[in-house]
């Protein structure tokens, strides 16, 4: 099935405007929003994954080693993570 | 011990289901409360679940077409009838389950609006809602102002607050009354199990959205959603302004369970001062001590009318007789 | 086999709308509709239907329900007039919007003020312009007809659109007429259960009711726009089949003595068997009278209006609404907007008639005829047997 092109024509709107492709809204990046990233102190980190568990924009992952990090396509810079962090473990950068 | 979740269970994170129901690309502000509520709750919800979602932040941000963050069914009609579309949704699943024209297993209705959709503008929805009975949770995230359009003031605007329809100004305060109890109104609706609960205390707002899905009937969870944006606080404070909400007593967090009330963290004895809570807002700003002395006595008023109930409160079923 | 019975009109309706086994019904009570809902709930507690019956706290409540009940893939069914359409008037065009097959009747009463609870179509018109697939019933056979037929068209896959049924309250819900109702063996075999396009359930995630930004919104409303104008395909297909099923013909536009007619009438609902009363009265003076019955009005049967007036000298359209300040009464307006290009189009004179439940006589209609035929008005409009 192709994919339609944006903006759609009038015929190639869903009906009623329904959208059948769950978190598509991945497709927007809004890592272009932040002024600050954050950046983790794997020294620091005790893996207990509160910045996973308190980031609004779901983009805190766990990598294989048990550590975290932000999908910088995602992160909006808000800080939470950073401040949250029991050990400050995370700093928050220019970015 | 019965009730009594710890605030923090340091390694619990990882325990918690992985899969985002409420995915990344959302426009919500940066460090929004209510979209992290939000993603909590679709986390404690599961697969299972429709969602039914009035016109708000939560709305507008979530699914701009052709792009939804949902990976749950949804749906958005408008304003007020968040919860009168989850009696639809409740009440067709249920018929549609009993013709055999579904799959026959459980799927929750979960109606969620903001303060402005729910005790406001969508209050008769949902006051018509849950004293019908219907099987299906309406969990209100409440940042206190109708936010989406510019904070204006809602039945959720504290005494105090300055929102733009009720400015703090030269001849004003801001918002001259407390904010409507919609948990007492909710328990007077006979409706078995109604909740308070906030995101910076993950994992009781999380079980009582897990206990209020056991409910076969009608549930009710008023979450408090902390909004830096209207609340002109920073957004990497988002949750530690929870927690002062919650440790000050202005938004105690309890449960109640056919009518008898318990709360569910523990509070500390004394509890932390006003100032702390009201000091990093800048919509209270502009408040003088005796104007904060108020603001404590309404707050506390509230709180103290929570510990009377959990002290004397029994259960709907020991008072039949 | 269909059985003639003898029932109040909206008694029958339910009974007709039962046939069609609704899974969800939410409705709250406005005179004069009221006993359709209220015959509905007692033959769900019955046992006889098996439907979830919401006894909704309101009319925008009971749209609302309707809508998510749509939403889930359920068939629905609500009922009401006047005012209670107006209070659940901001869902009215959002249902179509979302491409939601709802069926509704309306007891089309006056809307207020002054409060009245008669009959006229100030109700209906307010919500002409959003979307709905409308139709007028004139006597209780059609109305049975129309509440049946109205599951099909609105859930055909092509239309996907929700349904209004008009009935004048009072007028029609409260009187007894005898009627052709058909068994359920018949209405399961006209009306297969609904196949929803998409419904809210887990196994097939999809969100409703979205939001549409300036970069789509134009494309969603010409989406919808043309389905309701392509719905007109499918009424009319199924319409046929409800001929070659029960014999009953139904047409956009249907006529009577209209074929040597020199004076046409427009009417909708019930006002036009009295207009054919009037009819035959003047045939006796050997003044050519005939009448038009718009059957159909969303999507507006422009063609078929077109076709009807052709060689006609004078037509007289009859409104029972106002359309308070504006050029004409509402259907009139749109009359002279599908006429205005045509060669040779009709002298054309508008009456507004019955408002608030006034009676509509013979007499009346006579005298509008009459009238008519004799030189162009004054006014664009005219409230016909105002004291004063």
């Amino acid at each position: 099935m192709t994919e339609k092109k944006w903006p759609e024509t009038w015929q190639d709107t869903n009906p009623g405007l329904m959208i059948f492709k769950p978190a598509s809204s991945r497709s927007y990046l809004t890592g272009g929003w932040r002024a600050q990233k954050p950046i983790w102190d794997n020294t620091k980190c005790i893996k207990c994954g509160v910045c996973y568990l308190f980031c609004p924009e779901a983009c805190i992952t766990e990598d294989a080693e048990g550590f975290f990090m932000a999908d910088l396509n995602y992160c909006k810079g808000c800080g939470i993570c950073y401040h949250e962090c029991w050990p400050r473990a995370i700093k928050m950068v220019e970015d | 011990m019965k009730g009594i979740i710890e605030n923090f269970d340091l390694f619990a994170p990882k325990l918690v289901e992985k899969e985002e129901y409420y995915s990344s690309g959302h426009r919500a502000c940066q460090g929004c409360g209510e979209a992290l509520a939000i993603r909590l709750m679709a986390k404690a919800l599961g697969k299972d679940t429709v969602v039914t979602n009035a016109t708000g932040c939560m709305e507008v941000t979530a699914t701009p077409y052709p792009t939804t963050a949902w990976k749950l069914p949804w749906i958005h009609v408008a304003f007020p009838n968040s919860a009168s579309v989850g009696a639809g949704v409740e009440s067709a699943l249920k018929a549609l389950r009993r013709k055999g024209k579904i799959a026959d297993r459980d799927v929750k209705v979960v109606s969620i609006g903001g303060d402005g959709g729910s005790f406001d503008i969508g209050f008769q929805a949902i006051s018509g809602a849950m004293e019908r009975g219907h099987n299906m949770i309406y969990i209100v995230y409440d940042n206190e102002a109708y936010m989406n359009t510019g904070i204006q003031r809602s039945g959720g605007t504290p005494y105090g607050a300055s929102t733009t329809t009720r400015p703090a100004g030269k001849a004003s305060v801001g918002n001259t009354t407390w904010k409507k109890n919609m948990a007492e109104i909710m328990v007077a609706h006979r409706v078995p199990y109604v909740a308070t609960a906030c995101h910076s205390y993950p994992f009781d707002f999380m079980n009582k959205v897990k206990k209020a899905r056991k409910v076969n009937g009608p549930a009710f969870i008023h979450c408090l959603a902390v909004c830096p944006t209207g609340w002109r606080t920073t957004s990497e404070t988002c949750i530690k302004m929870g927690r002062l909400a919650v440790e000050t007593g202005v938004f105690p967090l309890y449960e109640v369970e056919n009518g008898k009330y318990s709360m569910t963290i523990e509070m500390p004895k004394k509890l932390r001062p006003m100032e702390d809570y009201l000091k990093p807002q800048g919509r209270f700003r502009h408040l003088t001590p005796d104007q904060v002395n108020i603001f404590r006595g309404m707050a506390m008023t509230e709180y103290n009318k929570v510990l009377e109930r959990i002290k004397h409160s029994k259960t709907w079923s020991e008072m039949t007789s | 086999m269909s059985k003639r019975i003898g029932m109040e009109i909206a008694l029958a309706a339910a009974e007709a709308v039962a046939l069609c086994r609704p899974d969800v019904i939410a409705a709250y009570p406005i005179t004069p509709n009221t006993h359709i809902p209220e015959h509905l709930a007692e033959i769900v507690a019955d046992g006889h239907l098996d439907c979830e019956y919401i006894a909704v706290e309101s009319e925008h409540s009971a749209l609302s329900a309707c809508t998510g009940a749509s939403a889930a893939g359920a068939r629905v069914f609500t009922a009401t007039s006047s005012q209670g359409l107006l209070y659940m008037y901001e869902i009215v065009p959002v249902v179509p919007s979302m491409r939601l097959p709802v069926i509704m009747c309306l007891g089309n009463r006056a809307i207020s003020g002054p409060i009245n609870i008669w009959n006229d179509h100030s109700d209906y018109m307010c919500v002409r312009d959003l979307g709905w697939i409308s139709m007028f019933a004139s006597n209780g056979q059609e109305t049975i007809d129309m509440c049946i037929q109205a599951f099909k068209i609105g859930e055909h896959a092509d239309v996907m659109l929700p349904v209004l049924v008009n009935l004048d309250g009072f007028q029609l819900t409260h009187v007894v007429e005898a009627m052709m109702m058909p068994d359920q063996e018949e209405v399961d075999k006209f009306l297969p259960p609904r196949k929803p396009f998409a419904s809210l359930h887990p196994d097939n995630i999809v969100s409703m009711g979205t939001l549409g930004l300036p970069d789509i919104y134009n494309e969603a409303k010409k989406a919808n726009d043309e389905a309701l104008i392509n719905s007109k395909k499918v009424i009319l297909e199924i319409w046929k089949e409800w001929e070659t099923m029960f014999g009953r013909k139904y047409e956009p536009i249907m006529s009577y003595k209209a074929n040597d007619a020199d004076v046409l009438m427009l009417t909708m609902g019930s006002m036009g068997e009295t207009a054919q009363v009037a009819i035959d009265e003047l045939r006796k003076e050997g003044f050519k009278a005939g009448l038009i019955d718009l059957k159909l009005y969303r999507p507006f049967p422009a063609e078929e209006l077109k076709k009807a007036v052709k060689g006609i000298k004078n037509l007289i359209v009859i409104d029972r609404a106002v359309m308070s300040g504006g050029a004409a009464a509402p259907v009139c307006a749109e009359v002279k907007s599908v006429l205005y290009d045509e060669p040779d189009r009709p002298v054309i004179t508008n009456d507004i008639i019955g408002l608030g439940g006034r009676d509509v006589k013979v007499e009346d209609f006579i005298k509008i005829f009459k009238k008519a035929a004799k030189a162009k008005p004054e006014r664009a409009y005219e409230i016909y047997g105002v004291r004063g």
